[in-house]
């Protein structure tokens, strides 16, 4: 029998994933035989402008990393220079920024079981979710003033507050959410239709998951307990129950496939609606932001020195920012790392041995955000050859990295 | 019933991403869902650029995407419109100084209606959208009147 595979390229321009990204598929029949990726079609030099510009501006530059993110990126960044100057943030902007982090939670996930639901070619299940996603835009665009980038972050806490009059209009929000919820459930949990498309597809072990360190629902999906707001709590997390969710909660069982990851972000979305309403109850009063003039914060962050981390939990995982100020209008290094670059990997072993028409629901499955993953291809500009570096390279590259940061 | 001249046709989008956030692409899809409906209309989003009568293109051109948008502009048969969606598309907005961006989507191709904002609401795309459209006949009826080479 001839065992010769073929090789199919998708993208970068492709119906499917809104973002530009390039696949290549070596195909045995129908049957994914090896999954090459090319990332680099987003790249847009984000670090690189960061640090020509101020703190405070960074902040507008760090939102737009991603537009379905714009909380998170700022958030991890706000924390990253606050522990780099050491200045404090207020508790009740802690309460708000954690608000609105997570009614960005339910945008992004909501958003998400469209997005499945289109992949799946379930094209209903796309304007039902799209409808209901609606409601909290409406509340964010309420509560900060925008739809997408919300503007509310702001070094040492947040630029609006919530009053009490608005309060009821989030609960109004929350108990809509609460009935939409058992809709969205009944779709995609109890229909056999998803099921059986989801069921054993794109598997990821507990073991792969662990080695290629995957982050966000796509790890707590393969029975992995890894949740920043439950490992090490920041902002308003401290003082609010959080745990990670595993699909056992609901199934009893773990496979690590498609349908797991289905079940974390429902369940996930019951979890939000939990702790805004526990920052509700427990908002304290008093200043949201640690220092309002900004002339004053601007001058205090030019002679601010040290280095500092702030890390999210984002609707994708894990969210990761370092800055290091040098006494200087700029920072001189600044670094994020989204979560979508640690999620790239296990498309590998998910993809292996699937079928071609299950290509975009396993892609789609680990939510992916281009725009916030795009990182450089090395090009050889004399002769026009693409280097591609080993781990051997890489490590040496990161070494030298991290001794010209910290000498 | 005729709403006017211009309602004779169902015009067909393709959308292409050049590198944007997502914040403009997620408000298309949003336009095109039940709340903004443009679908309605007889407009909606196809999975090939030769299948379109419009190009809505968001993002600030990444050096990479530079010569496909050049082969998606070329590929979208004529008579077509080319539609900016939001600030970095429209002027190169918050990324102004990258080393890998051509900063606006009009010194690559030629676009015919600008949507500011970052992102713009969906109410805004689809006036853009609907401006594309008038566009489009006229230079429709422009072609239909004009002797054939």
């Amino acid at each position: 029998m001839n065992k010769k595979t073929y090789s199919i390229p998708i993208g970068p321009v492709h119906p499917s994933l809104e973002e530009p990204m390039t696949f290549n598929f070596e195909i045995y029949g129908e049957r994914i035989e090896k999954v090459y990726l090319a990332p680099g079609d987003n790249h847009r030099g984000i670090e690189f402008m960061g640090r020509q510009r101020n703190p405070i501006q960074i902040i507008y530059l760090a939102e737009r990393i991603c537009g379905i993110c714009s909380a998170s990126h700022p958030f991890a960044f706000c924390q990253a220079v606050e522990n780099a100057a050491g200045i404090e943030v207020p508790e009740r902007g802690q309460y708000i920024r954690v608000i609105i982090a997570e009614l960005e939670r339910i945008h992004s996930h909501i958003l998400w079981a469209g997005i499945a639901g289109h992949e799946l070619g379930f094209d209903s299940v796309l304007y039902i979710s799209w409808r209901a996603r609606e409601e909290v835009l409406d509340l964010l665009e309420y509560l900060t003033g925008n739809r997408i980038n919300y503007g509310v972050f702001m070094i040492g806490g947040v630029r609006r507050d919530i009053s009490e009059e608005q309060i009821p209009r989030i609960r109004k929000t929350l108990e809509y959410y609460k009935d939409v919820y058992g809709k969205i459930e009944d779709i995609f949990l109890k229909d056999p239709t998803i099921a059986l498309r989801t069921k054993n597809v794109g598997v990821l072990t507990k073991e792969d998951a662990l080695r290629l360190c995957a982050v966000g629902p796509t790890t707590r999906a393969s029975g992995i307990k890894k949740d920043v707001r439950q490992d090490q709590p920041y902002s308003a997390y401290a003082d609010l129950e959080v745990k990670a969710i595993t699909p056992d909660v609901f199934s009893g069982e773990i496979n690590g496939d498609v349908y797991d990851r289905i079940i974390v972000r429902l369940l996930e979305l019951v979890q939000s609606i939990q702790i805004i309403e526990q920052c509700l109850e427990n908002m304290p009063s008093g200043e949201i932001v640690a220092e309002k003039k900004l002339v004053k914060l601007l001058n205090q962050l030019k002679k601010a020195k040290g280095e500092g981390i702030g890390r999210h939990e984002a609707p994708r995982g894990e969210v990761f920012h370092y800055v290091k100020l040098a006494e200087a209008e700029v920072p001189e290094i600044w670094k994020a790392r989204a979560p979508t670059y640690n999620n790239l990997m296990p498309w590998a072993p998910m993809l292996l041995g699937e079928q071609i028409a299950d290509i975009p629901i396993v892609v789609a499955s680990t939510d992916p955000c281009i725009a916030c993953m795009d990182r450089v291809t090395i090009l050889n500009k004399a002769n026009g050859r693409k280097d591609v570096l080993t781990k051997k390279d890489l490590h040496e590259l990161s070494v030298q990295k991290t001794r010209r940061i910290t000498p | 019933m005729r709403l006017n001249k211009y309602f004779e046709r169902s015009l067909w989008v393709f959308h292409l991403n050049t590198g944007s956030c997502n914040g403009c692409d997620i408000e298309i899809v949003a336009g095109l869902t039940p709340r903004y409906d443009l679908e309605r209309f007889g407009i909606k989003l196809v999975g090939s650029p030769k299948h379109a009568d419009v190009l809505l293109v968001t993002g600030p051109v990444t050096g990479r995407m530079l010569d496909r948008v050049k082969r998606v502009y070329e590929q979208t048969p004529d008579p077509k419109a080319v539609i900016a969606v939001g600030a970095c598309g429209t002027s190169g907005g918050v990324f102004y100084n990258s080393y890998n961006l051509s900063g606006s989507i009009d010194k690559v191709i030629p676009v015919d209606v600008y949507v500011p904002g970052c992102p713009p609401r969906p109410e805004a795309i689809i006036n853009g959208v609907l401006q594309a459209w008038i566009k489009l006949e006229k230079l429709r009826e422009s072609m239909e009147a004009a002797p054939a080479r």
